[in-house]
This record gives C-alpha cells, structure tokens and sequence, in this order.
C-alpha cells in the first residue's frame, strides 16, 4: 500500500465503478451479493468470533474449561435422574455416551439459535456505528457454536475410546450429514429470529421457551424405541421425525452411539434415516436461503430500530 | 490536468423515521388498532442531493436534530433512505463513534486488529501499520492492557489512530475530532492536512464552526432535514449563524410579552461602514437605541468577528466616562473605529447594550458587516505593510 500523491488517487478512483450502499433486496441478485459481501469480511468474521471465545472466559481463571463445564453438569444429571433412578439406563445400553452424544448435537443447536438470535442486539454498538453485512452477527454465532461444538466432540471420541467403542464404522459417516444438518436449519433460524428480534424484542423469551420444548421433543435423553413404541406407525411418528434436529439427533447416535446398533435389540432408529437426513438438508439449504432473504430486507432499519 | 470525480453521490435522499413508542408483543397487541395512527413521521432527510467529489473537505453543520449525522449514516451506509439512492467508490473509513467494535474485555493489540478489519485491513496490511498506529497513538505502555481500563482519552487516541492508518479514500467523521488532549488534537488536524494533501476526501460533522471553517472546502448546512446552502464556508456558517438567532429571537417572542417588554432598552437599526482614506480606514458603526424606560449608566459595546466567528475585537463605553442621555425615546450612537489593520474581506459586528455592573439588557449578534478593501500587500487577517531593507547595517 504505497500512499498515493492526489492525482493517482483520483484517476484510481475515477476508474472504480460507482456502487450503491447498502445491501440489495433483489429476491435472486441479492443473494451472490450478500455472499460477495461476506466472503470479503471472512476475516474480520474469524476476529469476531474469537472476541466472542475470548472476551467470554478472560477473566475467569479456568477459561475454556467452563464451556465443558456445563455440558457435562448436563450429563451428570441426566444420567442419575433419569438414567438411573427413572430407570431408562436399563433399556438403553452405554447409556452416559448416548446421553453425551444427544446433548452435544443439541448444545450447537442450541447456541447457533439462542445466541444468534441476541446476535444483533448484542452487537447494537457496531451495528449503528459501522457498516458491515450484517449477516456476519448471527454467523459469528454460528462460529462460537462450532467451538464449542468441537471441544465437546473431543472428549465424546476420548470417551468412547476409553469405553472401548471406538466409532470406526461406515455409521461415522452419518455424522457429517448430521452436523451440517444442525448447521444449516440453526443458521437459517438465528438470520430469521436475529433480524425479527430487532422489531419485537418479545422473540428472544419465545425462543428460549421453544428450545426446551425442542428438547424434550427429541431423543435426547430416551431413545427413539420409546417414540416408536408408542406413536410407531402413526403420522403422531411422521411429524416427530420431520423435526431436523430429532434427525440430527438421531443420525449423531447412529454414528458415536455403536452400543444402540449393536447390543440393543430394540429399534433405535428410523430404517430411512439417512434418506430422511438427505431430504432435511436440502430443506434446511433453502430455508437459510429464504433466511437470508428476510434478513436482508429486515436489515436496512437495524440501525435506526436498535 | 487535475481531475476529481465524485466519489459520492447522493441522489434525492429521503429518509423517514417512524416514531412509535410500543416495542413488546403485548404492547403492539393492547393497541393493534390504534398503532397505525399512533406512530409519528418523522422526516430525518427530504430530499437531499449531493456530489462530492474526491479531494475536498465537506462540513456538515446544522442544528441538533437536522438531519446532519443522519447524512452521513446514509453516506456510511448505515442507515438506509426511504427513497433516493447513493452511490459511492473508493475505500471508506467512518469514524461515526470512537471505539465503535472495540471489546472492553480485549487488549489494545486485539482492538486494533479488530478495528481495523472493520475498516476493511486484513491481516498482514494490519501488522504492516501496526507500529505506525501505536506510535501516533501514544499509548505504548498500555497496548496490552484491556481497553476496559483505559482513560477515555486513550481510547480516543487508539481508535483514532486505527481509522486513519487504514488509508481510506473517504473518511466520515463525526464530531469525534473535539475528544483527547490539546497536542493529539493537533496531530489529528496535522493528520487531517495530510489527508488532504494527499487528495483523500472527508466529511465531516461538526458544531464547531471555526473548525469547520478551517477544515473545509465546503459547507453543507442542515436544517430541518433539508440542505439550505451548499458551497463557499464562510457563508455557510454565516447561514448556520443566521439560523441559531432567528431561533432565539423566535424564542424570545414566544416567551411571555411582558418578558419581551421588559427590556428597557433595544438596540434598533445597526450599520457599519467603511471609510477608507489614504493612509488609513476608518470604520463607523451606527446605532440606534430605544430607550423605553430611563436607565441611568448605560453603555454600549460593540465587537468585531471574522464570519467564522473568531473574536477580533470587543469594547464598551464605560471606561469612557461617557454618559448617555436616559431619556425615553430613541437616541443614536456613533462608534468610530480608526485605522482599522485588518486584512480584506467580510467582517461582522455584534453590538451589545447593558450596565457597567456586567448586566446585558439587549444585545444583536452579527447586526451588521462591513468590509475591508484588497491588501495592498499580502494577504489575511492583518493587514500589514512590510518594510525591506536589504543587507541592513548593524546598529
């Protein structure tokens, strides 16, 4: 960057093309717009996303330690209360990675949805004082999910390999599909509900209230034989898996959870899960991209609404 | 051939805000109906255009609440307008609040990485300017503490300091300039010289109309959403000025009458003029004063600005000795001010009436102007005549 007496910069200048500020809504143009836009700032998005990671646990003395810290509290829990003294362990074998593998999955869900949707308002000091695509918020969001998300894969494999049940299986594969399932369905809610929260601050308790519905409406803490069991055959069963994080849930199980495939006589899982799998990602792909339409038209008053 | 072209266009910008007060579900609910009608317009921007071109220095003044910083939110691209579009080239950097996405719990070395990939800097062009940008800062010693324990100052220096190191074609700023300590002050206008120099544009906003009359090219004044003059500074500060005393003449007549009608004297017509003779020029400021209710002792004082509202000159009467006639009715009053040095151009003259013990009882702000004739040498406030003497014996 050499600096440039006046005259380059002007006939620099006078060759660059005019462009319009601010983002366009056009339904279809937009969209390879926004994304120019945000491939541009992807820099400045891993930045955010470790100010987020850093800024959380700078001054508490065990750090990172403290993002594991309530998962596994979780797991603790659910492992004694409904593990053991309801008794569910005794039908579910390895019944702590089962537990640990469906609380993992639904702890990125859960952070992709509930901090993307405060994503906005959180960072209403850059919002109304810089111009950035706004999209990078409530992907910024999206990062922290996934680091956290990665810490807690590690100690699952850690702990499947200390229980013996190394999860090397053509089953691994699911897992993939199951994450970027999560990934997508997450991202296009928190760019829907970050935007509308501007409008209607009431939405961030409304998500908080859905996400423990959620939760308990997958199988996260039972297994799906409980499900099949009792609504099995019935399209009550049809709208239970039509959810995409039960099948993320599910497919996560598939992969991490070789116990429920090979010492459980029970059905675990659905016969078409991947195929289901499959069909929920490509719904969840145009749903982030419909996401991203609303939020874009959404995001021309952010400034002035914060 | 020097060539500018725009760098901003601003094409018949409105921006509307709507003004409603329920921001909860029950709320909106209670009042579904009335909601519609109980939301308030109101227009921030009607129909503003400009074009700026690359170089100049633009001020934006105007009132509080004229639209002004809502201008330059368009510009930065942060608000969008109702109607109208803007376009724009070139790299921009908007000091639009200092510190704006600095995290109070990372280190100043963090912030500025920060910082600077909001301006738009990857990586390595940051580590580049890093030095550069401590230094001019001059906050070495803390780079590594977290900016929340920073003075406010501090802050001020660092954030600034990022913004201008991230060479930007267009620098948007507002009002952050009057922040920081005397010398970094002077540094940022130093900064802001060599911005110009090098051909880059800013835009700023400002209440100070004399920093603004030394910054600008160009002054945009703001009023009531609409641009009432666009171009020379010194006129439109005296636009902007024009304004705040028509406001508070307003205001002083929709005070109560009795309020108004208590002044017991009014300063009536004013005029100053010129006489310029030949080795000297005089000027005359003529007066005249109602005198509604006897006041014994009073005195007028009279002052001289420059048009962008630098104190040149003030006086009053009462070291004079002088004692005016108290009688009702209207008197007039000649101050002549002899051999006058002032350089040419357009000068104002405020005149003031009150009581030697401090008290104003009616004064008029910029009541009438005069002007000086061209230099016969040189040029600026002063008006000089330098004598030469070459290889002068030593006394």
């Amino acid at each position: 960057m050499s600096r440039l007496n006046a005259e380059e910069r002007a006939l620099r200048i006078a060759q660059e093309p005019l462009l319009p500020v601010g983002q366009s809504t056009g339904f279809v143009t937009g969209t390879g717009a926004s994304i120019r836009e945000i491939w541009a700032h992807r820099q400045l998005l891993g930045l955010l996303v470790r100010r987020e990671i850093k800024a959380r646990y700078k001054d508490s003395s065990l750090g990172l330690v403290w993002s594991l810290v309530k998962p596994l509290s979780q797991l603790l829990v659910y492992y004694f209360a409904i593990g053991q003294v309801l008794g569910l362990a005794r039908n579910i074998p390895s019944f702590a990675i089962f537990v640990f593998v469906g609380l993992t999955i639904w702890g990125l869900f859960t952070e992709i949805v509930s901090s993307g949707t405060m994503s906005i308002i959180n960072n209403s000091g850059l919002v109304k004082k810089v111009y950035l695509p706004r999209e990078i918020f409530p992907l910024g969001s999206l990062g922290g999910g996934l680091f956290n998300f990665s810490l807690q894969l590690i100690i699952l494999i850690g702990a499947t390999i200390a229980m013996g049940q190394i999860p090397l299986t053509p089953d691994l594969a699911v897992a993939p599909l199951a994450v970027l399932n999560v990934i997508l369905f997450g991202t296009a809610l928190a760019m829907i509900l970050s935007a509308v929260t501007v409008y209607l601050r009431d939405i961030q308790h409304l998500v908080e209230v859905a996400l423990t519905v959620v939760f308990w409406g997958s199988p996260i803490v039972y297994s799906y034989s409980f499900v099949n069991a009792a609504i099995g055959g019935t399209w009550l069963e049809q709208i239970y898996l039509a959810n995409p994080v039960t099948l993320s849930v599910l497919g996560m199980q598939k992969a991490f959870w070789l116990a429920g495939t090979t010492e459980s006589t029970q059905m675990n899982f659905p016969p078409d899960l991947i195929v289901r799998l499959w069909i929920s990602l490509a719904i969840s792909a145009v749903l982030l991209w419909v996401g991203q339409r609303i939020f874009s038209r959404l995001q021309g008053n952010f400034a002035q609404e914060l | 051939m020097t060539i500018s072209p725009s760098i901003v266009q601003v094409d018949d910008v409105s921006k509307r805000f709507m003004l409603h007060k329920d921001k909860s579900l029950k709320e909106r609910l209670m009042f579904m109906g009335r909601a519609r009608k109980q939301a308030e317009e109101f227009w921030a921007l009607r129909d503003v255009s400009l074009d700026i071109k690359t170089g100049t220095t633009v001020g934006l003044v105007g009132h509080n609440g004229s639209g002004k910083s809502t201008l330059l939110k368009v510009v930065g691209g942060i608000i969008q307008p109702t109607s109208g579009s803007v376009v724009r080239r070139g790299r921009m950097a908007a000091l639009l609040e200092l510190g704006a996405g600095f995290h109070p719990d990372l280190s100043g070395r963090e912030n500025v990485y920060l910082n600077a990939a909001i301006l738009g800097l990857n990586r390595q062009e940051t580590d580049l300017h890093f030095d550069e940008i401590v230094e001019f800062s001059g906050i070495e010693e803390f780079i590594d503490t977290q900016v929340k324990f920073y003075s406010s100052g501090m802050y001020v220096r660092l954030a600034f300091s990022v913004a201008v190191h991230v060479d930007p074609d267009l620098l948007l700023v507002d009002e952050v300039l009057a922040v920081g300590d005397e010398p970094f002050q002077r540094k940022c206008m130093d900064k802001i010289a060599e911005f110009q120099a090098e051909g880059r544009t800013i835009v700023l906003v400002s209440h100070s109309s004399d920093q603004v009359g030394r910054l600008c090219d160009r002054v945009v004044v703001m009023h009531a959403g609409s641009m009432i003059h666009d171009g020379d500074p010194a006129e439109g500060i005296r636009v902007l000025r024009d304004g705040y005393e028509e406001d508070r003449v307003n205001h002083i007549k929709a005070a109560p009458p009795e309020a108004y009608e208590a002044k017991r004297l009014t300063v009536g017509e004013v005029e100053a003029r010129t006489v310029v003779g030949s080795d000297q020029t005089d000027v005359i400021v003529r007066t005249t004063v109602d005198v509604h209710e006897p006041t014994p002792g009073w005195g007028i004082g009279v002052a001289i600005d420059t048009p962008l509202g630098l104190r040149l000159y003030a006086m009053n009467t009462f070291t004079m000795g002088t004692d005016f006639p108290s009688t009702r009715g209207r008197h007039v009053v000649e101050v002549t001010l002899p051999d006058i040095r002032l350089g040419a151009g357009k000068y104002l003259i405020s005149v003031g009436l009150g009581l030697p013990t401090g008290e104003t009882i009616d004064r008029r702000g910029s009541a009438a102007a005069f002007d000086m004739p061209s230099d016969v040498f040189g040029a600026g406030i002063l008006r000089l005549e330098p004598r030469l003497d070459i290889n002068p014996r030593v006394a």
